[in-house]
């Protein structure tokens, strides 16, 4: 699912990762930084409280980052990167539920709320607006027009 | 509305907070593996004496799979001699005690293993890859891999000699 | 002798606080001013006890008395002396230490305030408040002392976390917690006002001003905890969704809700129910925000520890939820009076509107928070609720939001006709349409920004077409164009108060826009003199250091950046290394400007100095959020000035 993060333009910075803790490797295939990070944005940081493997500046992540982005060059898409991780972790280490079986409902809720809340203000709305306009006219004195109009236009500005 | 409904409100409040009290009962980050019953993956991994190992030639024996660090005080620091022992006690049984080192430096992990007169094989996960291929978050993390190669558990935490002594006895008793 | 002075003085001062407590209630039931009166004392001497615990616990700190467990623990020989201070608050016992502080001291400034204009509520709010610092006495009494005595005495501390090394754990926690413990007062009065059946005006009469320093103070303590995360956790954001931030949220949104509805209540005699309900909610919040934090229940950055203070928290909060509740069912008939609108299109409605969206948005966030305990519950299974879920479901609730900021302050009350919905509207819609289009032009691609930068124009024009008229009606009137501006404010401080708030979220919006279309990042290895390349800066590792400091071992990285202007600046990001954690701290640096920020956080690096690896980010609009705090403060400020009818 597209997030927020996935919206944002990202220069074409090729990293070519040297040699670190004598792990040296060249990508078969040139792997867009922004492919690394949308995966990555996805992900739960293991070792980490609610942080991405792409925010996280733990080791642990940068690892996981590394491994991303070998897949990538060795052809893996995104998807089924996400599935390995899955496999290995479990649900949990995805940062946001997937809307399927149980998990659905917190994609869902939001959405009930809302509506319910516009629903019962639509409803009160409307016993409070009922009956109203007939007894205002009935009680209302005849006022002369730019009088009203001057009346109006002070409510209107009221603070 | 009739009387009786207003008294929804304060009841509604009753799950929520039920729900919280739930809570207590749970570790957050008690997270079950999902591995538990599925091959192990396989890796291949040169020991801090340069020799290798890899899950295939260990294929047929018990293995103990143990992730550690040099700064992973003190769960890391209570267990090594618990594997130390269970080592010498058990490998002659056709049992390998594996320690895999992860996220450390080279010589901080070395004077871990001397400091501890560790003789099982230990090597480091530069990359990080094993330990991610067992869905490892956090250290010690010790995996009980049977003669087939399954993952059969995962204990989470500093092991204990009867938690390794349950494990690899029930797995030394199935054939292979 | 520190520590069992100071639990002495916990202990009388949790016996004051529960007499108090009960003499204020036995005074407001039978009528008996003595009983009140006796509170009163009892008042005054619990916040003199707590304020002597407190000068004792930093004196503590101040002298390294290791005597002192709380002292041993978080602090050592080497921590500086302003963070000794800080430390007091810096771990779970000494937060409740400086909560109860601020209820006390708000339940003195009560006392003055409220004992004379509040005749009927009074001995109830009292009631209330002792009742509340009672319960955290409790606490500091029990489950959390603070005042343990370390045997034997160590020769030095353990050390304060290092995260918590820097200038925003000196305001954060302090502005937070006068933000929570702000909200208890208006709760204290509603529940008052239901013991007392006042349930009219009055309570909502004597509350606004807390309301709006309560909810001032947790919105700065909301964007400090932000700037606190963004220039020293590494991660380059400010805002994680994570639970505890979340529990700093949800009250403010219902918080921001109450603040609107009792507008409407003041008009109209409205919402009496809603207002009352809307209160022990946010209060509640806070509640269960300060259980989240510390009862180990959700992980979380913050959790301090576990234990059974969680249970004591819970076992509060369920007893305020329901009491409170329950209180509202048993004056229910005289809550729901009732309720008459002129028309659907009216300011009325927009209030409403905004509640809606405001508490669907705080719903949203509790259930997103608590859904991974409903999972493991009901499936067993275990589940994340993080970043991505919020900022997708909260996004559309925001927008909406936005756009009724811009319809509220001037679509009329009772009945908005046409002539004055074009007449206020048709420029901003036509304004805010053109500069999406402008920016579209300008090559923003993406929807989601030109709706946003769309929306915040027009409600930024609304408030200028509403001030320029009033200001032009003003000049009509022979008034010099200052004072004309300066009258209006003055005179309608409520009202432009307001507005100039409104702006201020405007601008957070607007850097909250920039920050996620716009900002860019990389993470790459430099060799000693390479240089990397981003958005048009350029970044060259020069070296590293390496030096002791009193309580760490830092590695420093030198990197020159510059962009069309050689050497725009020198940055420092570094590694700490304290011997008390496990990991090393990463030390960002960082350029700020007004539209785009330069960070850079050091990762790993070689013994020798002669690579390094770093994520550089460029951050747009960051700072946008900064002086929207900014421009906050001064429309709380002006919004909380006195009524002045006769001025300018």
């Amino acid at each position: 699912m597209r997030t927020l993060r996935a919206l944002m333009q990202i220069g074409l910075i090729v990293g070519i990762l040297g040699p670190l803790l004598g792990h040296a490797q060249q990508p078969a295939l040139h792997v867009n930084e922004r492919e690394v990070y949308e995966v990555a944005a996805q992900l739960r940081c293991v070792v980490c409280q609610n942080l991405s493997v792409a925010d996280s500046p733990s080791e642990m992540a940068n690892q996981m980052r590394a491994i991303i982005r070998e897949r990538l060059a060795t052809g893996d898409r995104p998807p089924q990167i996400i599935e390995y991780f899955v496999e290995k972790y479990g649900e949990w280490v995805l940062l946001s539920p997937r809307p399927r079986g149980f998990t659905l409902l917190v994609w869902v809720a939001p959405f009930v709320a809302v509506t319910l809340g516009l629903a019962l203000v639509a409803v009160r709305l409307r016993r409070w607006t009922r009956g109203r306009p007939t007894r205002a006219s009935m009680t209302r004195p005849a006022i002369e027009a730019s009088m009203s109009e001057r009346i109006r236009r002070e409510l209107e500005t009221e603070p | 509305m009739r009387r009786g409904w207003r008294w929804l409100l304060p009841l509604s409040a009753i799950p929520v907070l039920a729900l919280l009290a739930y809570g207590f009962r749970l570790s957050p980050r008690d997270i079950p593996s999902p591995l538990v019953g599925k091959p192990a993956a396989p890796f291949a991994l040169q020991t801090f004496d340069g020799r290798p190992v890899s899950l295939d030639s260990l294929r047929g024996q018990v293995v103990v799979v143990n992730f550690w660090a040099s700064w992973c005080y003190p769960a890391c620091y209570e267990e090594a001699p618990v594997l130390e022992r269970g080592w010498r006690e058990y490998r002659e049984r056709g049992v390998v005690v594996l320690g895999v080192d992860i996220q450390d430096k080279t010589e901080a992990a070395e004077k871990f293993i001397r400091d501890f007169g560790l003789t099982f094989p230990n090597a480091p996960d530069p990359a990080g890859k094993v330990s991610v291929d067992f869905g490892v978050y956090g250290v010690p993390e010790t995996f009980f891999v049977d003669r087939r190669g399954r993952i059969r558990a995962k204990h989470v935490g500093a092991v204990t000699d009867r938690v390794l002594r349950e494990q690899l006895d029930r797995l030394l008793a199935e054939s292979s | 002798m520190t520590p069992e002075i100071g639990a002495g003085a916990v202990m009388v001062a949790l016996l004051l606080a529960l007499y108090g407590s009960v003499a204020a209630a036995a005074g407001a039931s039978t009528g008996r001013t003595s009983l009140l009166l006796s509170a009163q004392h009892a008042a005054l001497g619990v916040f003199l006890l707590v304020t002597a615990a407190l000068g004792l616990l930093v004196y503590a700190f101040l002298t390294f008395d290791f005597s002192v467990r709380y002292v041993a623990t978080n602090t050592n020989l080497g921590t500086p002396f302003y963070y000794r201070i800080t430390a007091v608050w810096g771990a779970l016992e000494g937060s409740i230490v400086l909560w109860a502080w601020m209820l006390a001291l708000y339940t003195l400034i009560v006392v003055v305030r409220h004992r004379q204009n509040a005749r009927e509520l009074y001995p109830w709010v009292l009631a209330v408040m002792l009742g509340v610092l009672a319960f955290f006495l409790l606490v500091m009494a029990g489950p959390a002392p603070v005042f343990q005595r370390m045997i034997p005495v160590p020769n030095d501390g353990r050390g304060l976390n290092p995260l918590l090394e820097d200038t925003g754990m000196i305001t954060h926690p302090v502005c937070l917690y006068l933000g929570f413990t702000g909200f208890t007062v208006p709760f204290a009065f509603a529940v008052a006002a239901l013991a007392t059946g006042r349930v009219g005006d009055t309570w909502i009469a004597l509350t606004r001003r807390w309301t709006l320093v309560a909810w001032y103070f947790l919105s700065l303590g909301l964007l400090i905890g932000g700037w606190w995360s963004y220039h020293v956790l590494g991660w380059g954001g400010y805002w994680a969704w994570d639970p505890v931030e979340n529990a700093a949220f949800m009250p403010w949104l219902t918080g921001t809700a109450f603040l609107h509805s009792v507008m409407i209540q003041e008009r109209r005699r409205m919402l009496k129910l809603w207002n009352i309900s809307l209160v022990v909610l946010t209060f509640s919040l806070t509640l269960f925000g300060t259980f989240l934090t510390r009862s180990g229940v959700i992980a979380s950055v913050h959790a301090f520890t576990q234990g059974s203070i969680g249970a004591f928290f819970l076992g509060f909060l369920a007893l305020v939820v329901l009491t409170s509740l329950a209180l509202i069912a048993w004056r229910w008939d005289a809550l729901r009076a009732q309720g008459e609108l002129d028309s659907v299109v009216s300011r009325e409605s927009a209030f409403l509107l905004n509640n809606v969206f405001l508490v669907a948005s705080a719903f949203t966030v509790f259930f997103g928070t608590v859904f991974p305990l409903l999972a493991e519950a009901v499936r067993g299974e275990k589940v994340s609720v993080g970043a991505p879920f919020f900022n997708l479901v909260n996004l559309p609730l925001f927008l909406a939001l936005i756009f009724l900021m811009g319809v509220g302050p001037l679509i009329a009350w009772r009945r908005a006709s046409l002539e004055n919905l074009r007449r206020n509207f048709l420029a901003p819609v036509v304004i805010g349409i053109a500069a999406a289009a402008l920016f579209r032009v300008a090559g923003t691609a993406s929807a989601l920004t030109l709706l946003t930068f769309g929306l915040t124009v027009f409600t930024a024009t609304t408030l200028g077409v509403d001030f320029t008229r009033a200001t032009r009606a003003r000049l009509r009137m022979g008034e010099r164009l200052g004072a004309a501006m300066g009258g209006l404010l003055i005179r309608h401080n409520r009202r432009y108060g307001g507005f100039v708030v409104h702006i201020g979220i405007l601008v957070i919006a607007l850097g909250v826009m920039g920050s996620h279309a716009w900002s860019v990042q990389t993470e790459t290895t430099l060799k000693r003199g390479e240089t990397t390349e981003l958005a048009g800066y350029k970044v060259r590792f020069d070296g590293l250091a390496a030096r002791q400091e009193s309580n760490h071992f830092k590695v420093v990285g030198t990197f020159t950046v510059s962009n069309h202007r050689p050497n725009l600046a020198v940055l420092h990001p570094s590694k700490k290394f304290y011997p008390q954690e496990q990991a090393p701290i990463a030390g960002v640096d960082y350029r700020l400007g007004l539209t785009e920020d330069v960070y850079l956080v050091l990762g790993d690096f070689a013994r020798d100095g002669s690579h390094a690896t770093i994520k550089l980010q460029i951050n747009r609009l960051v700072s946008w959020i900064w002086v929207g705090g900014v421009i906050i403060t001064l429309g709380t400020v002006l919004a909380i000035l006195p009524e002045r009818r006769r001025a300018g």
